[in-house]
Formats: structure tokens, sequence, C-alpha cells
């Protein structure tokens, strides 16, 4: 099993909906947040072009953050979801800077914080809160290795890619482009 | 044109537009456990090349630093958790890919080292010194029967303490300032240099000045080498390297790397002990604190750049 997230950059329009479905279903304390929408404008005017970006933890393949956390709180679960044990996390803030999507940060309570997937309603057959609030439907979530869960499907269809493969971190949110 | 907005979100508190996670407290350790790291590899070294009377400062009296750094080091350490009622989860295990992980267990190997090796020094400062209970007397005997022993887990500790101060900052892959193994034979060196430094500083033996200013004066050579060959590979390497060298090449850092670190902390100190071992008199608190000076600062503008340089997307 494999989880991972496709983003269509073509329908996104920035509304940052998955911002505040993420803040509330997971509590998020305010000013916080553990996805974040880019807006990145290439060109020179009036040749211009916008892309949109709903940017989270990539839940790497090859995750720097697991890699330098000296207790084993950061770690990978079934499916490749990483995941922060509080109890475990002596908030060091090595795995903050080790990531290179700045996808990490430190709870007020002391811990480390970030995405999960949304592991917990992905338990339940659910989407995470992000894909299911999205009013443009351009989030896709589901199992790589299921060849018909729909973000197998999407990115079979469409041309994607990933954020800085090159740091070697085999990122796993897509983007559609 | 390439611009980039956050357009919602990633509003974390000190966290944009750079994780600056890392604040004085890492800096002020990396500096003491590298001086700690010096001032024990050379007083092990000494002890098993068998100089102990004529290296006294060295093996006998500069080792009481180490302890006392390393101890306002591991308390600035804990101070910089975020989590600190578990802290000791670190010692629940031993993750080898984590260089904090073995950092951490290195670290209480050598203070416990340290303490025992001063202890069996005491009485350098202390001549009348009793240790009273009948059990601490049988430690002290065995320690000093086993003296050889600890001066090797001693000298191999000390190296190892020196390299991962370096590492630690070298395995970051996402601050591309810090990603280079350079940096763990660099802070081995300048730690070294800050350990001789502190000997030629406290010793009144003028044969043991000259030996470890000379030895000062090789490891600041190295640290020159070692800095150079960083910047070129930094520069012949991908562009957020290129980029990351361009905070010290032009950028905000500039000025204050070359001028602390280079010029005052390495050169300056590297002339003047050249000068003392050609017979022209120095006085030796010049060098010693300008090299003490170069190293602390040295740890600070790397670890406040490396959180400045990112990766580019």
């Amino acid at each position: 099993m494999r989880y991972a997230m496709a983003v269509d950059t073509k329908k996104c329009v920035g509304c940052s909906d998955c911002v505040v479905a993420c803040q509330t279903e997971n509590n998020v304390p305010i000013g916080y947040c553990r996805d974040w929408v880019v807006e990145v404008m290439d060109g020179t005017y009036p040749q211009l072009e916008i892309e949109l970006r709903s940017e989270r933890c990539n839940h790497c393949g090859n995750a720097p953050c697991v890699r330098c956390c000296p207790t084993g709180a950061s770690h990978i679960v079934e499916g490749g979801i990483v995941l922060v044990t509080p109890n475990k996390c002596i908030g060091c803030g090595a795995c903050i800077a080790s990531c290179p999507y700045d996808a990490r940060f430190p709870h007020p309570k002391g811990y480390v914080d970030k995405c999960t997937f949304c592991i917990h309603r992905v338990k339940q057959g659910m989407k995470p809160a992000c894909v299911a609030v999205c009013p443009t439907k351009c989030m896709y979530f589901g199992d790589l290795d299921d060849p018909n869960s729909d973000v197998s499907v999407i990115l079979k269809k469409r041309k994607s890619k990933t954020l800085i493969p090159e740091a070697g971190t085999q990122p796993q949110l897509y983007f559609l482009i | 044109m390439n611009e980039e907005l956050i357009i919602s979100g990633r509003e974390n508190l000190m966290v944009d537009p750079q994780l600056h996670i890392w604040h004085w407290p890492i800096p002020l350790y990396l500096f003491l456990g590298g001086l700690a790291a010096g001032v024990l590899f050379f007083a092990a070294l000494y002890y098993l090349l068998g100089k102990e009377e004529q290296y006294r400062t060295a093996v006998r009296r500069v080792p009481f630093i180490a302890p006392v750094a390393l101890v306002i080091g591991l308390a600035a350490l804990f101070y910089d958790l975020n989590h600190k009622a578990f802290f000791w989860q670190l010692y629940t295990t031993i993750r080898i890919q984590s260089p904090m992980s073995w950092g951490a267990w290195t670290l209480l190997v050598i203070t416990t080292v340290s303490v025992i090796w001063c202890a069996l020094h005491i009485r350098e400062f202390f001549p009348d010194w009793d240790w009273k209970y009948g059990w601490l007397k049988d430690i002290e005997a065995f320690f000093n029967k086993h003296k050889k022993p600890l001066a090797w887990v001693m000298l191999i500790f000390a190296i190892i303490t020196g390299v991962y101060t370096g590492i630690l900052l070298s395995a970051f892959n996402a601050r591309p300032l810090w990603n280079t193994s350079v940096l763990g034979p660099l802070f081995l060196a300048s730690g070294l240099s800050a350990g001789a430094a502190s000997i030629v500083l406290a010793s009144k033996n003028r044969e043991e000045r000259l030996l470890f200013t000379r030895i000062d004066l090789i490891i600041l050579g190295t640290e020159l080498f070692l800095i150079v060959h960083m910047f070129m590979g930094f520069l012949a390497s991908t562009q957020v390297q290129i980029e990351a060298a361009g905070l010290f090449l032009g950028g905000e850092y500039t000025m204050i790397f070359w001028i602390f670190v280079v010029v005052l902390g390495i050169i300056i100190p590297a002339v003047l002990d050249l000068m003392e071992l050609r017979g022209k008199h120095i006085p030796a608190l010049i060098p010693g604190v300008l090299v003490l000076l170069g190293s602390f600062m040295f740890r600070f503008i790397f670890v406040f750049a490396g959180q400045v340089s990112r990766w580019l997307y």
C-alpha cells in the first residue's frame, strides 16, 4: 500500500478551503497550519503563467525527517504515511531543519506537528479533510498500488510533477500540470 | 520573472520565510562540545605518548575545562528542546541514521569519562584532597590502575565528539550550506585548535607552550585549507549549493564570516603563532583568545546561515 495525493494545478483556484478544513478537522492551533497554498507567477507581462499549488507534507518515500529523528518519534506507518508520536518527540527540531519542504512546525505544546494525510479519516474509508472539502475537486487521494484508486487513475491520465525530487526524498505529493 | 507567493497558510510562527528553528543554544553547545573534544584529545594523546610529566598542563590541568564546558553545553541543549519532559526518550533507543541519536550517547560517554579523568587529577588543584568514602577511593584506585584504556576511550570519543558536531549539521540535505561532508573534519579541526589554544593560554611551561603553538599553527593551516576546499566544493556543485556559498561570497554573511572567522580567528593567530615560533615574544593571550573567538563565531555563523540556505522550487 502506498498512499499518495495529486493536486490539479489547472483546477485549483487558490481559495484556501483545504487549509481551513485541515485546521478545523485536526484542531491545528491558531496561527499554524499543516497545509498551505502557493501561487507561482512565471513570465513577463502580458505573457504570464500562474500555477497554484496546495502543498503539505510529501510523505516522502525516503524521508529525511524520519532518518534524522533521534528518538524514533518520526516514523512511517503502513501506506507510507509519515507520522510523529507526541510522547516520543523531544522537540529538538532536527526534523524541521531536515525537511526541504518546510512542512513541519513546533506545536505550542512542544512536540513537532505536521500533515497526517488525515490517517484517522482514511482508516474509516473517508478522504482527507482537504480533499473532501475542495470546491473545485482538484485533489485526488488514494493508494498507488491500487490501479483503480482516484490518484492512480488521474496520474495515468495526466502529466504530473513532484517538488524537488532531486533532493532525494521520493515525494508522494503529485502536481498535475 | 519568477515570483512565488504564499497566498494562504504557512503563517507558522517563526517559520517562514525560512525555518529558523535553532537559536543560540545550539551553536553555543557546538562550540563547547568542540572545545571539550579538543582539550580531552590532547590530554589523552600526550598521556598515551608517555609525556604526562613533560606536558602536565595539557594532561592534568586543562582537561578540567571539559566537564564544565560539556555540562553547560548539555544545559543549553536541554534548554533548546521544545518538549523537555520527554528528553529521556533520547536514551531509550540508538538510531544509527540519526547523528543526533548517537551524538547523545557519545555525549553521555565523553562527559562521564571527562569527569573520571578530572577526578583522577584533582590533586593537581587540591593537593590534600580526600574522597572521604571508601567506595569513591575504590573507584579512583580502579581507574588509576586502568588509566591507559580510559585514555584510549577518551581519545576515541573525543574525536567522535569533535566530528559529530559537524556531522550533525551535514546530515541535513534540506539546508544546502550544511550539506557538505567537509563539515565533519572542519568542526573537528576547529575544536582541536580551540583545545590547543586553551592549553597555550593555561600553560606556564615554555616548552609546552611552544609545542602547542606549533600544533595550533598546523591545525589553523588545515582549517584554512578545509574552508577553501569547502567553497570549491560548493561552487562546483548544484545551484542550491552555489547559492548557499553565495551567503559568504557577497551575501549577507560575507563580512562577519571573513572578518571574524577567517581573518581574526585563523590568519592573524596563525601569523602570531609563526612569529612566536620564530623567536619573537608574543603575549600568549592574543592568539589564544582570537582562536577561541574564531571557533565560537564559526559555529554561530554556520548554524544561522545554514538555516537561511534552502532548496529552490
